[in-house]
Formats: C-alpha cells, sequence, structure tokens
C-alpha cells in the first residue's frame, strides 16, 4: 500500500482510478484524461497535489538560504511573492525543481516534488549548517489542492475572504476559504489560470467537498494526474524524473531564465556559468509529431539515420489535436522547424522542432 | 452469432461462416482510458492467432493488440482514423478493429465464452 493523502476517501467516492506515483496512490482520471483535460482548459477544474513536499525554512537567514540553495532571484523579491527555481548540484545537475514562497524575513516555504521530497530535505539541511536557519518538513501536516482554469478565480472569490484580484501570478496570501486558514497563490502547473490552496491536512476534506459543491454552477470537475500531466506538457512546464534530473542542468532544459548569476553566489553558480560560456551541446525543444502516434519517455530521435538526442515526455495534446512531445536535441538539430525523425517501435515518425510552448493559456503574465 | 473473448482481452464474433470480426473488450477500452491512435493493420495481410495485430496507443500507454485467431485480413474499422475514440465508447460494437477470413475456425473452440472472460476479468482483479 502506498501512502494516501488526507483526500484518498474522496478519490474513491468519486469512483477515480488510482495509481502509484512516487509512493502515493493518487487518481490518475476520474472520468476520461481527455474530458477532464479540456474541462481545465475551458472552466474549471480541482486537483489534489497533497502528496507534493512542504519544508519549511525558518530562521534570521531565511531569505539569504533559500537566495542560496536555489538558481533564481529570492533575494530581490518582495514578501508575498513565491518564485519557480532549479535547485542545482555543485555541478549543476538539477536536484529538483521546486516553488519558493516568501513568506516574511524569517520564514520561507519551499514546496517540492513528492518523488524527491526526502532527497530534497536531506539536501537542503546539509546545506543549511553555516546558516542561521532550521529546515522543518512539514508536507505530513499540510494539504494541497489546485483550482485551475480560466473560472477558477470567479469560483473561489465566492469562498475566500480575500481579494483574489489582488494576487498576482506567482504572489500569495493567507487568508480563509469558507473559514478554513488557508495560504492562497496564484500558481499551478496547467498553463491555466488558478490557485493552489495549502490547509491543514484534516481541513482538506471540508475545502474540497466545499469547491465542488460551489463549483457545481461552473461545471467544475476534479481532474486526475493524467490531466495534470498533459495539461503542463501543452504548457511546456518541465517535469522533474522526465525532463530534467541530476544529469541535466538548466540551461540545457530551456530554464535558464530561471538562472540569475547576478543575484549573488549559489549552488551550481561556477558550473552553470562554465555551461553558459561554453553554450551547452544539446538543449530540450518541442516537436509536433507527423500522426497520432505518441513518442514517449526515452524514444530515439534521429536526423538522416543519425541518432541526436531522445524523448523526455510526449502525449496526445487534446487542445491542439496533435502528438506532441519534448526532447534533447543535439545542436545544430535544435532550430526551429528541422525535420527530425523519432523511431516509435518499428517504424520512424516525422516531427518538426516548434517554439515553445505549445499552448499558452489564461496563464497571467508576471505584474 | 458465436462471440468468445481472449485472455489478452480481444473479442472475436463469427459473422458469416468463415468470417470474423474482432476488437478489444470494454473491459480492456476501460483500463486503457482515452485511446487517441492505432495502426490499423492492412487489409490482406496474415496473422497467426496470438501475433500482433495493431498497437493501441492511450493516452497513458501503447499496448499491442493479438490476433485472437489465425487468418487474413478483409476489412478493417476505417472510421478507427478519425475517431479512434469510438473504441472507448462502443469497444465491442462500432469501434470494431478488423474482420479476417479465418484458417481455421476450430481455434474459436479455445477462446473463453462472454461468461469465462467475465469470471476471467473478476479474477484477474
Amino acid at each position: 500500500m502506498g501512502k494516501r493523502t488526507p483526500l484518498y476517501g474522496e478519490h474513491l467516492r468519486l469512483k477515480a482510478r488510482m495509481v502509484d506515483f512516487a509512493g502515493w496512490d493518487m487518481p490518475i482520471q476520474y472520468s476520461s484524461i481527455i474530458e477532464e483535460t479540456r474541462t481545465v482548459r475551458s472552466g474549471v477544474g480541482l486537483f489534489d497535489v497533497s502528496h507534493m513536499g512542504e519544508i519549511y525554512i525558518e530562521g534570521p537567514d531565511a531569505v539569504g538560504f533559500v537566495n542560496y540553495i536555489i538558481t533564481n532571484d529570492f533575494q530581490s523579491v518582495k514578501f508575498g511573492d513565491a518564485v519557480y527555481s532549479p535547485m542545482c548540484k555543485e555541478d549543476g545537475g538539477i536536484i529538483d525543481d521546486l516553488i519558493s514562497y516568501k513568506i516574511s524575513k524569517d520564514k520561507a516555504l519551499l514546496v517540492v516534488n513528492a518523488s524527491n521530497k526526502d532527497k530534497d530535505y536531506e539536501w537542503v539541511r546539509k546545506q543549511s549548517e553555516n546558516f542561521d536557519v532550521d529546515v522543518i518538513d512539514r508536507s505530513d501536516e499540510l494539504a494541497l489542492l489546485a483550482l485551475q482554469g480560466p473560472k477558477a478565480e470567479e469560483l473561489l472569490q465566492k469562498l475566500a475572504n480575500v481579494k483574489l484580484g489582488e494576487i498576482g501570478f506567482y504572489q500569495f496570501t493567507e487568508g480563509r476559504v469558507r473559514g478554513i486558514k488557508a495560504q492562497i497563490s496564484r500558481t499551478g502547473y496547467t498553463g491555466e489560470d488558478g490557485f493552489e490552496i495549502m490547509v491543514e491536512a484534516e481541513a482538506a476534506v471540508p475545502l474540497w467537498r466545499s469547491l465542488l459543491e460551489y463549483g457545481s454552477e461552473f461545471e467544475i470537475k476534479p481532474a486526475g494526474l493524467g490531466a495534470r500531466d498533459l495539461l503542463r506538457l501543452e504548457a511546456s512546464y518541465l517535469l522533474y524524473g522526465n525532463d530534467m534530473d541530476e544529469s541535466a542542468n538548466p540551461i540545457e532544459a530551456g530554464i535558464s531564465w530561471a538562472v540569475k548569476f547576478n543575484k549573488g553566489d549559489f549552488v551550481g553558480r561556477e558550473a552553470l556559468l562554465k555551461v553558459k560560456e561554453e553554450k551547452p551541446k544539446r538543449k530540450l525543444v518541442g516537436m509536433i509529431l507527423e500522426g497520432r502516434n505518441i513518442a514517449r519517455h526515452g524514444y530515439k530521435i534521429f536526423k538522416e539515420g543519425e541518432e541526436v538526442g531522445f524523448i523526455t515526455s510526449g502525449g496526445y495534446s487534446p487542445t491542439l489535436e496533435k502528438s506532441i512531445a519534448l526532447g534533447y536535441v543535439n545542436k545544430p538539430y535544435n532550430k526551429r522547424e528541422t525535420e527530425l525523425e523519432i523511431q516509435i517501435r518499428n517504424k520512424m515518425v516525422k516531427a518538426e522542432v516548434v517554439k515553445l510552448p505549445f499552448y499558452r493559456g489564461s496563464v497571467k503574465s508576471k505584474k | 452469432m458465436m462471440k468468445k473473448y481472449t485472455k489478452t482481452h480481444e473479442w472475436v464474433e463469427v459473422i458469416e461462416e468463415s468470417r470474423a470480426r474482432m476488437g478489444i473488450s470494454d473491459h480492456a477500452q476501460d483500463q486503457l482510458g482515452d485511446i487517441v491512435y492505432l495502426d490499423l493493420p492492412e487489409v490482406g495481410s496474415e496473422f497467426k492467432k496470438g501475433e500482433v495485430l495493431t498497437t493501441i496507443e492511450s493516452v497513458k500507454s501503447a499496448e499491442d493488440i493479438y490476433a485472437p485467431i489465425s487468418g487474413k485480413v478483409t476489412a478493417v474499422n476505417e472510421d478507427l482514423s478519425d475517431h479512434p475514440e469510438l473504441i472507448n465508447q462502443d469497444a465491442e460494437g462500432k469501434g470494431w478493429i478488423a474482420e479476417m477470413e479465418m484458417v481455421d475456425p476450430s481455434e474459436m473452440d479455445d477462446l473463453l465464452t462472454e461468461e469465462e472472460y467475465k469470471k476471467f476479468v473478476e479474477e484477474e482483479g
């Protein structure tokens, strides 16, 4: 038996199909992955993402410490801002990608991938030796719900006691949702506008039920990990373990915008500076396939018979009605409009390198 | 008409003396989830019982579908090229995959009846 989120019983009640994900029993779908994907694109969907890890950094050095362990700039952002960033090893390899919340001068929160939580906690604790901070894993005490879609704000505003219009993209605030104390942030992993709502574990069920109940007039649907994966792929958000791991660096993974060399020292800075100067040999690119075969993780990419890369994620995009994929491709074949071939079982399927993201949803741009 | 099932979740139904129509079971489509693509076999191609007839791409995975009997493909369901979701909607009806001229109709005897198949699915859990 895997680990269960506080909403496990709700998933069973909704007849979700449960699968193992990073040691957790999670819903992959409630009705249909494609339907759930479309619901989030056009209306609003509700995800249980309580499997994700919450690691608090507390103490006088909280801000400086987080700035040191992530590659993005945590120092110059405001309190109430959240920052997406890779966290790297000394050699520039990616340990995880995470969202850091700047709560106060002595408190920050790291929301990390479920699959990496224990590894992250150990790594962060080790890095903290020379900083005046405590590293506290509160993952088991907290639940996280993601309310995503163009109608998410209208729905949540009916239940929340804070003005959601004042929360910008990648900002957060403390508030209450139907009286339940919550951290509400305008973040997500779908490419649509929406919120992530963090509450104490015991409040998860009443919050989940309220959102579904009040959401019925917006035709809300619970959505599972299957839809979450397609949505993030269409929006070209990377998935740790698929599109990046410790053998990849943020520059070749296409998230160099989240590496700030002028923010002061950070773990991996020297190695990444070298990568930047020497230019990476491969890049993560987006591809659209001819036909509807699906390119899955690990499939080989060819150019005129020569192996030039491999697929990291692929799927059928219900929004574009095309087969899309991400993969690492050696230079110079990473350029847009390059024709490549992907080996799918015993045949070669044509694919073209395209600009990312595949699809831009209702997600707000940063203020 | 005689309809039988395989332990690999295909169905096959004799529609004329030696001609049979086949597809995947309703249980199989439910397990696969949203189907987005399949490589239809070529008309005229020959398969032995148990050989890979086609591969179905669902959102979740690619799964091989096996020929439930030996024979030559006489027709394929062209509607599936544009509407593979027909399999999800009606796996044992409008979502049929191929028709075959059977080499040995007695192969049908080894397959599961609907009742046996239902029991098999339950036991498989």
